[in-house]
């Protein structure tokens, strides 16, 4: 029992000490963290916090994450649940061709797209750009999305469907106003994955956002740490850093049941 | 009654399917194309060269290296994180504060993931030194990054640590479907904990455990952004965290070599395929199905 214990402790001080030390960092100076990398600082600096937001465009990079993440995530479900719906719930000719074309995107490895992708985003003068992004993001996280929600909207029971077309409503209505709200928490399960999934993304704008202003999060931290090297500013970008772990390790307390829910249903799915 | 079917489904696949056309499907099929070229991205008629980049790529020592990386990656790393998860999810049966701080690092994105541990590992001001020092283990300090024979293994407990705790909330979720009075009987029978785990829980999880190795196999094959991020160079002291996609990025995108980049993505994508189904072989047991 002892040594069980220990061994969980062990674990849990291996993953929340680097965030520790990472948020402690933030408020020291640079003298501090070079000369004791290990001591609290002797009063703590906020101003390294204002100093990353605005001089190092962090406040910048989490607006256009939160522009392109929360675009490509509604463009996502939307897209997703729609196209699920249909496939699952629909008879027609060519359906299972299509499902399983678009379920072959889950499959490819995304370096083997990279070369034509970036050529493809570039000849529709969208490299750099925010609806570029969002359109690329959308694109990737359907195939997963599609092969989630298939099997939900197939699982809905089809009378309240039929109830509602013979109370007149059009095939759009029942999507809208049925079934979509039936399936809600196969949405929330798949809304949780993708928002996680595309908040991770780092390779598709490394290659298809070359523009600073545009840069997403992910991208502007990486610049900020390998520049860091020639013009250093370590507290900076230690409070920079906490300010993009911060907003998800919030959420992730309040909601954590929901999230794993979410996330262990998806990949046992 | 129902009239309109093939209006309503038109409009709603429309954009889906064009989307995922264009973004995915094509750039997927042009690989394949490109992959026979040399096309470096200014001519406009991109020139055959059969299969010359991929006799290119046994030669070319970027790209073995990689694949060297890579392999051993793939040896490491999954065995390792589902020994841990297995582990850590069998002990935190009836404490579930555990799992919600394992669960962490998932939330993280792979890039701050590189730049919070690239300072972990700094030589002089990181966390991982000081620490040593402050035990006392001053002969332990090491440029982790910097030194050839450590730089890999840095970036691999850094891919073991941002994983664990996923697999850790995965499979305590499978094993509380196991029934308690299965457990409780065996252990009447007289089995031990480890006797338990192995004949019991582990058969009865095990399609979660084969889901979790695909799924680890396949990102072994990665690594982009870890390395490129944390490993000086990048690609590491005499590439030695040198990783496929990477050499890809690079060829592409800093050289030009559109076409020998294409080609690399292919061997990739050939690679994680034939990876797949051989994790599927060989994790393949019978089903187990509860009464």
């Amino acid at each position: 029992m002892r040594t069980k214990h220990a061994f969980l402790t062990l674990w849990a001080a291996l993953v929340t000490l680097p965030l520790l030390w990472a948020l402690m960092s933030s408020f020291k100076t640079d003298a501090e963290i070079f000369d004791s990398p290990w001591t609290p600082p002797a009063t703590p600096r906020f101003d390294n916090w204002s100093r990353a937001w605005e001089q190092a465009s962090i406040g910048q990079y989490l607006l256009n994450t939160l522009i392109v993440v929360g675009g490509a995530l509604a463009l996502t479900m939307l897209l997703g649940a729609l196209t699920a719906y249909c496939l699952a719930r629909y008879e027609f000719p060519g359906n299972r061709f299509l499902y399983y074309t678009l379920i072959a995107g889950m499959l490819f490895p995304v370096f083997l797209a990279l070369v034509p992708l970036f050529f493809v985003v570039d000849n529709l003068g969208m490299l750099g750009t925010y609806h570029g992004l969002i359109l690329v993001y959308a694109a990737y996280a359907l195939p997963f999305t599609v092969f989630f929600l298939h099997g939900f909207f197939r699982s809905l029971p089809g009378a309240v469907a039929e109830a509602a077309f013979i109370d007149g409503a059009s095939h759009a209505g029942v999507f809208f106003r049925v079934m979509l709200p039936m399936a809600r928490p196969g949405m929330v399960s798949v809304g949780i994955f993708n928002f996680l999934g595309l908040w991770n993304q780092y390779l598709l704008p490394k290659v298809l956002n070359p523009d600073p202003d545009h840069y997403v999060l992910a991208q502007g931290l990486a610049e900020l740490a390998v520049s860091q090297g020639y013009r250093s500013d370590w507290s900076g970008l230690f409070a920079g850093l906490i300010i993009a772990i911060l907003p998800v390790l919030l959420a992730y307390v309040f909601f954590q049941r929901q999230i794993r829910a979410g996330l262990t249903s998806g990949a046992l799915k | 009654m129902r009239h309109g079917k093939y209006r309503f489904l038109a409009g709603a696949l429309i954009v889906p399917l064009t989307l995922y056309g264009v973004f995915v499907l094509s750039p997927y099929l042009q690989a394949f194309q490109l992959a026979f070229t040399d096309w470096n991205g200014v001519s406009d008629q991109p020139r055959s060269v059969g299969f010359g980049n991929f006799a290119r790529l046994w030669d070319d020592p970027l790209f073995l290296a990689g694949l060297r990386n890579n392999g051993l990656m793939l040896l490491v790393v999954p065995l390792a994180v589902i020994v841990l998860a297995l582990a850590l999810a069998a002990g935190t049966r009836g404490t579930k504060v555990y799992r919600v701080v394992y669960f962490f690092p998932q939330l993280l994105s792979v890039a701050i993931i590189a730049v919070l541990w690239q300072f972990v590992y700094t030589p002089n001001s990181g966390l991982l030194n000081g620490a040593l020092s402050a035990v006392g283990l001053d002969s332990w300090r090491q440029s982790w990054l910097a030194e050839p024979d450590l730089a890999l293994w840095s970036v691999m407990a850094v891919m073991i640590w941002s994983s664990v705790g996923f697999y850790v909330v995965l499979f305590s979720a499978a094993m509380e479907s196991v029934p308690d009075d299965i457990m409780e009987a065996a252990a009447i029978d007289g089995a031990g904990p480890v006797t338990v785990f192995r004949r019991i829980t582990l058969p009865l999880i095990w399609e979660s455990v084969q889901v979790g190795w695909i799924y680890l196999g396949i990102a072994a094959l990665d690594g982009f952004a870890l390395v490129q991020i944390m490993t000086v160079g990048p690609g590491g002291p005499d590439n030695s965290t040198e990783v496929m996609g990477l050499g890809l990025y690079r060829t592409a995108f800093t050289f030009g070599k559109f076409g020998y980049a294409s080609a690399m993505g292919v061997a990739i994508f050939f690679l994680t395929l034939s990876i797949a189904v051989l994790l599927l072989r060989v994790t393949k047991r019978e089903r187990v199905e509860l009464a």
